[in-house]
C-alpha cells in the first residue's frame, strides 16, 4: 500500500491561524527545551527561572517594561513598512541613527532647558532614523532596487558609525577608555515613573500604536498604504501616488525606529555607547510578524519578547549565556514562518490502493 | 462503417472542493477517432473533469478506464503514460528555449545525452503528419500565439499521446488560425486519436464536433451526436433555459466626438512601439469595438487613454481638451473610466473587501471622506446600494474579494466604473471567462451606459459580441488600425482577414 502526500490550498479562519501561531511558539520552546536538555541543564528549571526573572518580581517586571519600549517602537516602525510590502529590515540601523542624532543634540547643546531639549532630541531621533531609511527608499521607489538587502547592509554602516564616534571623537575623556560618550545634561533625561527605570517612552509607544491603528483603519492615507501593499498595480490604476508613498512610509518606518533609539539614550543610558541595542531592530521584525502587523498585537508581543530577553539575562547567574534568549527568538521565528504555510495549505495523505473496491 | 473503439471511459466521477461540488456522478465515453466536445458554462465542471483525466486532480470517487483498462491517474506523468495529453489554455512553454527544446524537454530518453538532431527530425515527421507547421529551431518568443499552440500540441503528440484534451484552444486564435486548428484536430481524429475539446462557443461546436457532452452545474445533461442537434438546442441544454443571442442594436444616433486620439504612438513594456501613430475617435453614445488578436496594441491603447502609459507622440483629446499629459487621477476626475483586463490585482485589490474595492477611485471624494478621514458608514451604505443595484452576489461585506466568482468580480468592477456616470468607458475583454448569464448582464450594463450617452471603447476577442454590440469596429494589427467598419456592412471573414494584417481603405 502506497500513501502519497498531497497539498491542498485552503482558506483557514483567522482564529485557527492564531492557534497555529501559538502552537508554533510552543513547539519552539519544546525544541529549545530539548536543546537545553542535551546540554545537561534541566529545561523546566531554566524556563521557570527565566519566567521568574522576567515577570516574577517588581524589578523583573519593570525591567521587562523597560525593554518593551524600544522593541515596541521599532516593531511599530517595521510594521508600517511591512504593510506596504516594503521589507525594511533595517530597523536596527535606523535605531542607531536615531541614537546618534538625539545624542548629537544633547551633547552639542548641553545648556538647553528640558522643555526645548527633549522635543529637539525627539525630533532629531525621528529625523535621524527616518532619513537613514530614505537612503534605501529612494532607489527602491525610483528604480526598484531590493530594499531587503540595502536596508540590511545599512545596519552595519550605522552601527559602525556609532562605534566610530564613541571610540573616537565623542569618547568621554573621563570614561576610563570605555566606548561611551560623556553623560548628557539632566535636561536631556526622559522623565521616568517614580524611581523606576520605566520612562515616558512607554506612553509614546502606546500613543503611536493607537494613532497607527486609527490611521490605517480610518484614514485615506491608511487606505492608500493598504492598497499599495496589496497591489501596486491597482494603486497606480486608481491614480495613487505610489512613489511618494513609498518614500513617506519608509521615512515613517525609520523615524519610529529612530525614536526607539532616542528613547534608549535619553531614557536609559543617558549617553551614547557602543552596542546600545542588543538587536532590538532585529527582534522588532519577529515581533511585527508574530503580531500580524496589528499595532495592539505588537504591544503584547513586544512585552513577551522583552520578558524573554530579561529572562535570558536572569539565567546568566547559573552559568548559562544570555544568548539563550536569542536562540529561542530564532527558533520562534523559524517555527512561526513554517506555520504560515498552514494558513494557506493543508497536507492530505492519499492512499493509492483501496480504490479497487470503490474507495 | 466500422465501430469506433472506446478510448476513454470515466464512470461516476465525483469531485468536491471545500463545499463546492465540481463534478457530481459524471460518466462519459469518448471513442478513438472522434472529436468529442465538452460543452458547458463556466463553472459547469468541464475543466475539473479534464484535470482529473489528465492527472492533475484525483477524483473523490469514480473509475477511469483507458482503452478498456482500469487506471489510477495520480499525476500528469502517469496520465501521459496512458497516452493522455492536455493542452492548457495558458501555455506552459519556456520562452527563451527553441521550439525543439520545448518539445523534447522532460522526455528523458537518456539522462546524459541529448540528441537534438534526431529530436528535430522526429518533430518534423510528426508535424508533417498532422499538418502542424512550425520551425523547430525558432525561439518561443519569436513565434505567434497560434504557433505556440501548435508547439503545445506537438509536445503531447511527440510524447506519444493518443488522447488529446484541449481547454478552450481558440480563445487566443484568429478565425483563420482556428480553422487551421480544426483541420489538425480532424486529422488527428482520422488517425485514431481521441480528441476532447472544452469550449463554450457554439459555432465551434457545430463546426468541429462529432459528439457533444453537455455539462451543467457539475452534472451531465446529456451526450448527443452533432447531427441530432442545433445551436438553439445546445444552448438550451447548457443554460437550462432558452437563451437568445441579442440582436437589434439600439441606435441612439451617436453624438459629438468625446474622445479623440490623434496620431498617438505608445511603447510597450519592452520599449517597442505598440501603437504606431493611430488616430481614432469615439462619439457620445457610441460603442467602438476594437477587434484584433491579443497583443496587437489593445492593452497599450486602453492604458494610454487611462493615463497609465505615456504617449510618446500624438495627442489625446477629451471633449476637445488636450489631456495627453494629465495623470491617471486627473483623468478619473474628468470622467474616464477603465475596466482593465486583469480584474484581480489591477481592477480590484484581491485581499481587500468589496466595500474597500468599490471606493477605490472615489475614496478621496467629499462623499466618502472628510479631511484625512474616510466616512466608513457612508462607504458601507453606498456599497450596499451598489451591491443591490448591480445584483452582485456577496456572502459577506468583509471578506476579501479574491474569493468571489469571476462574474461577480466583473460586476463589482463595472459597478464601480459606471456608478460615477463616466463620459468615456474603456473596457478590456470585459466578459472573458464569464458564463452566458454573467455575460448577458455585463452586456446589458454596457448597453445601458451607451444609452446614457457614454462613449465606450469595447476591446474584445469575441467577434460575435463585437458584431452585436458595436456601432463601429476598428481592427488592430501590429499597432495600427487596419480599418474601421460598420458591422452591418461587413462580415466576420473580412474582419478576420484584417486581424491578420490586410488593410481596408475607406473609413466608416
Amino acid at each position: 500500500m502506497k500513501t502519497r502526500i498531497v497539498l491542498e490550498k485552503v482558506c483557514v479562519p483567522k482564529r485557527r491561524q492564531l492557534a497555529y501561531r501559538i502552537l508554533a511558539v510552543v513547539l519552539a520552546l519544546v525544541l529549545g527545551a530539548a536543546f537545553l536538555g542535551v546540554m545537561g541543564f534541566s529545561p523546566m528549571a531554566i524556563y521557570r527561572k527565566m519566567f521568574g526573572g522576567a515577570f516574577g518580581s517588581k524589578y523583573g517586571i519593570t525591567e521587562t517594561i523597560v525593554k518593551t519600549i524600544p522593541l515596541m517602537l521599532a516593531a511599530l516602525g517595521v510594521s508600517v513598512a511591512f504593510r506596504m510590502k516594503l521589507w525594511n529590515i533595517g530597523a536596527e540601523g535606523q535605531l542607531y541613527m536615531g541614537c546618534f542624532a538625539a545624542s548629537w543634540v544633547a551633547l552639542r547643546f548641553p545648556g538647553l532647558p528640558a522643555y526645548v531639549m527633549l522635543p529637539a532630541m525627539f525630533m532629531a531621533g525621528m529625523l535621524g532614523g527616518g532619513l537613514w531609511a530614505l537612503v534605501p527608499a529612494v532607489p527602491r521607489a525610483l528604480f526598484g532596487t531590493n530594499e531587503t538587502l540595502s536596508t540590511l547592509m545599512l545596519n552595519y554602516v550605522a552601527i559602525l558609525w556609532v562605534d566610530y564616534l564613541v571610540f573616537g571623537p565623542w569618547k568621554d575623556p573621563k570614561g576610563f577608555n570605555f566606548p561611551i560618550t560623556p553623560e548628557f545634561s539632566e535636561a536631556a533625561f526622559l522623565p521616568a515613573f517614580g524611581n523606576s527605570r520605566v520612562h515616558i517612552g512607554l506612553v509614546f509607544g502606546v500613543l503611536i500604536a493607537a494613532v497607527l491603528y486609527i490611521v490605517l483603519k480610518y484614514t485615506k492615507w491608511g487606505y492608500e498604504i493598504r492598497v499599495i501593499g496589496e497591489s501596486r498595480e491597482a494603486a497606480e490604476y486608481a491614480g495613487m501616488k505610489v512613489i511618494k508613498n513609498i518614500l513617506l512610509v519608509m521615512f515613517l518606518s525609520g523615524a519610529l525606529a529612530g525614536l526607539a533609539g532616542m528613547a534608549e539614550v535619553s531614557g536609559i543610558t543617558h549617553r551614547l555607547q557602543s552596542g546600545i541595542s542588543p538587536g532590538y531592530g532585529y527582534s522588532a521584525i519577529i515581533i511585527a510578524w508574530l503580531s500580524r502587523l496589528n499595532p495592539w498585537g505588537i504591544i503584547v508581543v513586544a512585552f513577551l519578547f522583552a520578558g524573554l530577553l530579561v529572562g535570558g539575562y536572569s539565567v546568566q547567574t547559573i552559568g548559562l549565556s544570555a544568548s539563550i534568549a536569542t536562540m529561542l527568538q530564532g527558533m520562534i521565528l523559524f517555527f512561526v514562518l513554517a506555520s504560515e504555510f498552514f494558513t494557506e495549505y493543508r497536507i492530505k495523505l492519499v492512499r493509492r490502493e483501496g480504490v479497487k473496491n470503490g474507495e | 462503417m466500422f465501430v469506433l473503439k472506446v478510448a476513454v471511459e470515466m464512470k461516476n466521477i465525483s469531485k468536491t472542493f471545500a463545499d463546492v461540488v465540481a463534478n457530481n456522478d459524471v460518466s462519459i465515453k469518448v471513442k478513438a477517432g472522434e472529436i468529442h466536445v465538452l460543452l458547458g458554462e463556466n463553472g459547469a465542471g468541464k475543466s475539473t473533469l479534464m484535470n482529473i483525466l489528465s492527472g492533475f486532480y484525483t477524483p473523490d470517487s469514480g473509475e477511469i478506464f483507458i482503452h478498456g483498462k482500469k487506471v489510477e491517474l495520480t499525476s500528469p506523468r502517469e496520465a501521459l503514460k496512458c497516452g493522455i495529453g492536455m493542452i492548457h489554455q495558458h501555455f506552459k512553454l519556456v520562452n527563451s528555449f527553441t521550439v525543439a527544446e520545448n518539445i523534447i524537454m522532460g522526455n528523458g530518453n537518456s539522462a546524459l545525452r541529448l540528441d537534438m538532431k534526431a529530436g528535430i527530425e522526429e518533430i518534423k515527421k510528426v508535424s508533417q503528419e498532422y499538418g502542424l507547421q512550425v520551425d523547430p529551431k525558432a525561439y518561443i518568443w519569436q513565434i505567434s500565439v497560434g504557433e505556440q499552440q501548435r508547439v503545445e500540441i506537438l509536445k503531447v503528440l511527440y510524447k506519444g499521446a493518443d488522447i488529446l484534451i484541449l481547454d478552450e484552444p481558440t480563445a487566443v486564435l484568429t478565425p483563420q488560425e482556428a480553422e487551421g486548428l480544426f483541420e489538425t484536430l480532424r486529422k488527428m481524429a482520422k488517425k485514431g486519436c481521441a480528441v476532447l475539446l472544452i469550449t463554450h462557443k457554439l459555432d465551434e461546436v457545430m463546426e468541429v464536433a462529432d459528439t457533444i457532452t453537455v455539462l451543467r452545474k457539475g452534472s451531465v445533461v446529456g451526450t448527443v451526436n452533432k447531427a441530432d442537434v442545433d445551436k438553439r438546442k445546445l444552448s438550451e441544454m447548457m443554460v437550462g433555459r432558452e437563451t437568445f443571442l441579442r440582436t437589434g442594436k439600439i441606435d441612439n444616433h451617436p453624438g459629438e466626438e468625446l474622445l479623440t486620439l490623434d496620431r498617438v504612438t505608445v511603447l510597450n513594456d519592452k520599449g517597442i512601439k505598440a501603437l504606431k501613430g493611430i488616430s481614432i475617435g469615439i462619439r457620445r453614445g457610441e460603442i467602438l469595438g476594437i477587434a484584433g488578436v491579443a497583443g496587437n496594441g489593445q492593452k497599450e491603447l486602453a492604458e494610454v487613454i487611462a493615463g497609465l502609459r505615456k504617449a510618446e507622440d500624438g495627442r489625446i483629446l477629451l471633449r476637445g481638451e488636450n489631456i495627453t499629459g494629465l495623470s491617471v487621477f486627473d483623468r478619473i476626475n474628468r470622467g474616464i473610466s477603465y475596466v482593465p483586463e486583469d480584474r484581480l490585482g489591477k481592477g480590484l485589490v484581491p485581499g481587500m473587501n468589496i466595500q474597500e474595492n468599490l471606493v477605490l477611485k472615489k475614496y478621496r471624494s467629499a462623499a466618502f471622506s472628510r479631511g484625512a478621514f474616510l466616512k466608513i458608514s457612508k462607504i458601507r451604505e453606498a456599497s450596499r446600494e451598489m451591491i443591490e443595484k448591480f445584483d452582485i452576489q456577496v456572502s459577506d461585506m468583509y471578506s476579501p474579494v479574491k474569493f468571489m466568482s469571476g462574474g461577480n468580480l466583473q460586476k463589482t468592477l463595472l459597478a464601480r466604473e459606471v456608478s460615477d456616470t463616466p463620459d468615456v468607458l474603456v473596457t478590456s475583454y470585459p466578459v472573458r471567462g464569464l458564463d452566458i448569464k454573467a455575460m448577458e448582464s455585463i452586456y446589458d450594463l454596457l448597453i445601458e451606459q451607451k444609452r446614457r450617452g457614454c462613449a465606450i471603447l469595447f476591446i474584445s476577442e469575441d467577434l460575435d459580441a463585437l458584431f452585436q454590440l458595436s456601432d463601429r469596429i476598428a481592427v488592430f494589427y501590429g499597432g495600427q488600425v487596419m480599418g474601421v467598419l460598420r458591422p452591418e456592412q461587413t462580415d466576420i471573414n473580412e474582419v478576420g482577414l484584417m486581424m491578420m494584417g490586410s488593410k481596408k481603405t475607406g473609413v466608416a
